[in-house]
């Protein structure tokens, strides 16, 4: 029984791109395990406990599909866990499974083939209670232009400052050799480009890529005694609220801020802004990231869109966010987003973040949200002590 | 068993009740479609069958051939070393007789779906139908061989192959 620490030891993952014709889903968790393998040294068939393994099935187009993983990640005939939700979601599984002493080495997979649904406007088309709010029968990004529009008015943030948060991001993933959707751009071009539902814009909005992330995780005595740099979760967290469109608070991410404090319990964080050196927080769409920084208490409220406008969450900046490119810039993951996540923070952490790096990346944050229609999420916070 | 429950409590739904909205009821047509990527394992596989050949992969560590052939072997852990074409004839491992059709409906004619085990592959076995059998002489260890769609009417599908027919005691 060990109960200690747990780190994260090894990280793989593919190119994000929108389209990916040339592997199969099989083929592209492969590669990232292969090299989330090479990069933890270790060898999936004798150094492996478990896997934990995250994707939903409507996604990918066949029931109980997260049994196919195993045989892309070396760990067939090993002890599987399925989650239909986020990476992060299977990142604190492993994690709890690693911290209770149960395992030493736990591997957590998943993986976007987004392009290959192709009908994924009726897909969507099914989240929203069916009896209630089906009927009435818009694209569900009226649900995300509603909440934009309530955020925006309690909280006194601008559509420009949220237009800023999209300009940043797909800049900033210029600089990131593995993001799909980087470019230079306005706040003229956002808040110029089509309405989707008010008052959310096209560039406001992310758009899919494809691709795989794998992580190695192992207790702190097994983490010693692998070459890698290991990179330690401090503490985690994840929150659902109530699952009615009826009675959510509109105006604010009460899941994200019930998340995050219980990571930050676990964490030993009491002032998260002082704490906190950068975060990768979910930019689903441009107001997301406003929101869930004032959740995530790395701001007061009402005060995210300042901070945008100031330069504050720049790659430059005091705190840096979604360095990334987040997923206006990476490409929308599905349920590989909340990984990305993580897996940025890793590479900062270990200074292998490139022509991106910053200078001083000590403790960071990473955030995801279920999406639309839902208000739930979960929180990550990882150190390089 | 249905006459010792006797009288069911509560009021019975009837088809009409459905269908005069007496109850509460919902219909989506869901359209929903992928186009996945075959890649390589399954690329390779499809192509080779419009080919009318049966081809697999094979891992040089622990000597298996995978079938249908794969990009990598599951488990040793490594990407495999050589694609091998195989004979379309083998051995039935086992099969069953299945009397309802996709929606469960019961069927007259029976489909007879088998793992066959390809000859040449070390034993491992891909899933196929039997044609043309009278369900009273299948059985395990049947010696069977594939039927081909012509030519011009494959398209790189499972169904390439109509069925497996007997190749005759002995």
């Amino acid at each position: 029984m060990s109960a200690g620490r747990v780190a994260i030891v090894g990280v793989g993952y593919t190119p994000f791109r929108p389209i990916t014709p040339d592997v199969s889903f099989r083929e592209m968790v492969y590669e990232a395990a292969a090299k989330a393998y090479e990069d933890a040294g270790i060898e999936p068939q004798k150094d492996l406990d478990a896997c934990v393994t995250c994707q939903d099935d409507f996604e990918h187009g066949r029931s109980i599909w997260n049994e196919q993983t195993p045989d892309s990640l070396g760990a067939v005939l090993k002890p599987v866990g399925t989650i239909p939700g986020d990476g992060i979601y299977g990142l604190i599984d492993a994690y709890m499974q690693i911290r209770s002493g149960l395992r030493n080495v736990v591997v957590v997979e998943t993986h976007s083939k987004a392009s290959n649904m192709i009908t994924r406007n009726y897909l969507l088309a099914h989240a929203p209670d069916p009896i209630y709010n089906k009927p009435l029968s818009q694209h569900p990004y009226y649900i995300a232009g509603m909440e934009m529009n309530r955020f925006l008015y309690e909280t006194g943030n601008t559509k420009e400052q949220c237009a800023m948060v999209a300009v940043k991001n797909r800049r900033n993933a210029l600089s990131n050799p593995v993001a799909a959707y980087g470019q230079k751009s306005a706040v003229e071009d956002v808040l110029g480009s089509e309405m989707i539902s008010y008052p959310l814009t096209e560039l406001d909005t992310s758009s899919h890529a494809d691709g795989g992330i794998v992580m190695v995780l192992a207790s702190e005595d097994r983490a010693r005694s692998l070459a890698g740099k290991p990179v330690w979760i401090k503490g985690v967290g994840w929150c659902s609220e109530t699952p009615w469109l009826e009675s959510r608070n509109w105006g604010e991410a009460v899941y994200a801020k019930l998340a995050a404090d219980m990571a930050y319990r676990i964490a030993k964080i009491n002032e998260p802004r002082e704490d906190i050196d950068f975060a990768e927080v979910d930019d689903t769409f441009s107001y997301k990231e406003l929101q869930h920084l004032e959740a995530l208490g790395l701001c007061q409220r009402g005060m995210a869109g300042r901070m945008t406008s100031d330069g504050v969450t720049q790659r430059q900046g005091e705190l840096p966010v979604n360095v990334s490119g987040g997923s206006l810039g990476v490409g929308h993951l599905v349920e590989a987003t909340g990984l990305q996540k993580v897996l940025e923070v890793v590479l900062q952490l270990r200074g292998e973040a490139g022509k991106r790096q910053l200078d001083n990346a000590r403790v960071g944050l990473a955030q995801s949200w279920r999406g639309i229609p839902y208000a739930s999420g979960a929180v990550a916070i990882l150190s390089r002590e | 068993m249905r006459n010792e429950v006797g009288e069911l409590p509560g009021v019975p739904l009837t088809e009409k009740d459905v269908l005069h909205k007496k109850v509460l009821s919902t219909e989506w047509d869901p359209k929903l479609k992928w186009a996945w990527d075959t890649g390589i394992g399954y690329g390779r596989y499809l192509n080779e069958l419009k080919k009318g050949r049966i081809v697999g992969s094979k891992c040089n560590k622990c000597k298996r051939v995978l079938l249908p052939a794969r990009a990598f072997c599951e488990l040793c852990f490594r990407q495999v070393d050589e694609w091998v074409h195989l004979k379309d004839t083998g051995t039935v491992n086992t099969f069953s007789i299945a009397y309802t059709d996709w929606v469960a409906r019961r069927i007259k004619e029976p489909r007879i779906p088998a793992m066959i085990e390809i000859d040449g592959s070390g034993g491992v076995a891909i899933l196929h139908l039997l044609g043309a059998v009278d369900p009273k002489q299948v059985r395990v260890g049947l010696r069977v061989k594939a039927v081909w769609k012509p030519e011009s009417q494959r398209e790189g599908a499972i169904t390439d192959i109509l069925h497996w027919l007997p190749m005759g005691e002995g």
